[in-house]
């Protein structure tokens, strides 16, 4: 399990550098996408993969018994994910208005604010 | 006194934030964001005070024993930054009510603006890693936002690079955190150290430490990752610029710092020298490519980068005067720089361009002006007895205490040709008589400049105070400079005991 999550990881990490270098506007926002699902992939992996029971203290028990999860790469995925969604959404916009405004989806365009 | 203060920093200018968006006038969101930046800045200053008596400030909020809550914690360098920030976010607050177009303001400009405020402040105080990154994206979020804020052409595109730049920089810092996880299983930064320090987990950490060089690197805009920086902060109105230039890439510094001096300690050899060539080079990268530039907000951006590498070299020295001398150039540096991006919004206010191919006269028509640029100019250049200059000797001579001989020659250096670009400012937009150009004839006379020129007055006022009575100051970095070489006190404070 974890050579195969190592794995999609890695996939997801190359695919997302392929369309960051991209000179396409479009691309760019796909590349991100994946990269953030790289990522989060790689924090809920954190935690450890192995059989293991939730991580509920059982009803006539004082303490938790191993082996069990790990909840909080659960939690910091989750937080990942919504912030990743609200600054993909943001980032759509900014690139529908950039391509309102010069008219081109190669990104070679946005010389002017360089110079 | 209660630690609950720590907290007063961040929640003030939520308040203020959610305010200002239940009220949709502007007439009632100007004053209620100016308000709540002087009162950030009060409660940092007590909070301030009373680190200064008591060293540590911790609070475990929601009462769970750390290392399972969330902690906040102020340091004297927590503390130093956070009033810092709160002072600049006060002034320019005063300073946007003239800068900023009603459009902007109209687009809840203000409210915005406390957000960023909010989680700069968050973010210095902050002692859980996730939670810095969480911070880090409500700084980001608002950031993006009030770049992009009115929408004129060379500001989306500006906002474009920088929206997308820091979206991989969080990646960077995300899987960064997600790999420290995994091999010491906490999130607590002074957790974090007693683990990577005083225990053997250390193995591999390596990767982390350069996921977070990286991530870190790019928010402050270190050598190779500089390019959006000069790309994007001239585009927005001055006033944003500013609180830009003289806080954002300084998250990126403070998040450097800690994470140097705290978690990576016993590996820190590891990227030392690198750091101290990155440090070179972003002096003379930056210096350079100012050199190059002919608007005025163009090259306060690069000269941006270049400074930033006087920190680093600072950190990257890490010896106790070397600290000391980051710390009073990192307090110096935000004052002048968000000085400087002030007055030349002033300058284009008047000129209507900060192009100097245009600009001129400014000492004949408006030499009040030229005095404050003066001061802010030749202490970032580093003339005595302005604060500048206490900085870099501090910085250059930790350098030279240890035969760091090339990176102190480097610092000199690029001092002189920081002092070379501002008599270039200095000498076309003042000196040179105004080109008689079919526009400059145009120009009416601007009024009611008022509210811009009180807050770069006062920051004038604090760079001379440096400069004279810069000792009290250096005295707090000192102070500062021995927390961050010894971080069993702050690993004490947050987990009481010396840790298990």
């Amino acid at each position: 399990m974890n050579t195969l999550i190592a794995i999609t990881v890695g996939v997801l990490a190359a695919a997302s550098i392929y369309s960051l270098l991209r000179c396409s506007m479009m691309k760019l926002i796909v590349g991100i996408v994946l990269l953030g699902h790289a990522v989060n992939l790689l924090i809920f992996s954190a935690g450890g993969l192995r059989d293991s029971t939730p991580p509920i203290i059982a009803e006539n028990q004082e303490v938790l018994r191993p082996p069990h999860a790990d909840p909080l790469p659960q939690a910091l995925v989750l937080t990942a994910i919504v912030i990743s969604f609200g600054l993909i959404a943001f980032c759509i916009t900014l690139v529908q208005r950039t391509y309102d405004i010069v008219g081109d989806d190669d990104i070679n365009a946005l010389a002017r604010s360089d110079s | 006194m209660n630690a609950n203060i720590i907290l007063l920093p961040v929640l003030i200018p939520l308040f203020t934030a959610i305010a200002g968006l239940i009220f949709r006038s502007i007439r009632i969101q100007q004053p209620i964001g100016v308000i709540g930046g002087i009162a950030t800045l009060w409660s940092s200053w007590q909070l301030f005070c009373d680190v200064r008596n008591v060293g540590y400030r911790v609070l475990h909020v929601g009462g769970w024993t750390p290392p399972y809550g969330i902690t906040l914690v102020a340091d004297h360098l927590s503390a130093i930054m956070v009033v810092i920030a709160s002072l600049m976010a006060c002034l320019v607050a005063l300073y946007s009510i003239r800068d900023v177009d009603a459009m902007r303001k109209k687009l809840f400009y203000f409210p915005l603006y406390n957000f960023l405020s909010m989680a700069i402040n968050g973010a210095f105080l902050t002692g859980d890693i996730f939670n810095l990154y969480v911070w880090f994206e409500v700084m980001l979020i608002s950031s993006f936002v009030l770049l992009a804020l009115g929408g004129a052409k060379p500001q989306i595109e500006g906002a474009f690079k920088y929206v997308s730049i820091n979206l991989i920089s969080s990646a960077m810092f995300l899987s960064g955190i997600g790999l420290l996880y995994a091999k010491v299983g906490t999130l607590n930064m002074a957790d974090i150290a007693v683990k990577l320090n005083f225990q053997s987990h250390s193995f591999l950490i390596n990767s982390t430490a350069i996921l977070f060089l990286s991530a870190f690197g790019i928010k402050a805009a270190l050598f190779p990752f500089f390019f959006w920086l000069p790309a994007s902060y001239h585009t927005p109105p001055a006033a944003i610029s500013a609180i830009f230039a003289g806080l954002l890439t300084k998250v990126g510094v403070y998040a450097l710092i800690r994470s140097s001096t705290l978690f990576f300690r016993e590996s820190f050899y590891y990227t030392q020298n690198l750091l101290l060539v990155i440090a070179g080079l972003t002096m003379v990268t930056g210096v350079l490519g100012a050199a190059a530039q002919y608007r005025v907000r163009k090259i306060l951006s690069f000269h941006i980068i270049s400074q930033i590498g006087y920190m680093i070299m600072g950190l990257a020295l890490f010896t106790p005067l070397a600290l000391a001398g980051m710390v009073f150039y990192l307090i110096h540096h935000i004052i002048v720089k968000t000085n400087l991006f002030l007055l030349s919004g002033i300058i284009e206010k008047i000129h209507g361009s900060d192009d100097l191919s245009r600009l001129g006269g400014l000492y004949r028509s408006s030499p009040g002006l030229a005095g404050l640029f003066c001061i802010s100019a030749f202490s970032l250049g580093g003339i005595p007895p302005l604060s500048g200059f206490w900085a870099k000797f501090a910085l250059i001579k930790a350098g030279l205490e240890i035969d760091a001989f090339w990176i102190s020659l480097i610092a000199l250096l690029v001092g002189l040709m920081t002092l070379f670009s501002m008599t270039k400012i200095w000498g076309e937009a003042f000196w040179k008589a105004c080109p008689e150009t079919a526009e400059s004839k145009d120009i009416a006379p601007v009024t009611n400049l008022a509210l811009m020129y009180i807050p770069a007055t006062v920051m004038a006022v604090m760079t001379l105070y440096l400069g004279f009575f810069g000792q009290t100051v250096f005295d707090v970095a000192q102070a500062t400079s021995a927390q961050l070489l010894d971080p069993r006190g702050y690993i004490e404070a947050v987990l009481g005991g010396g840790g298990r």
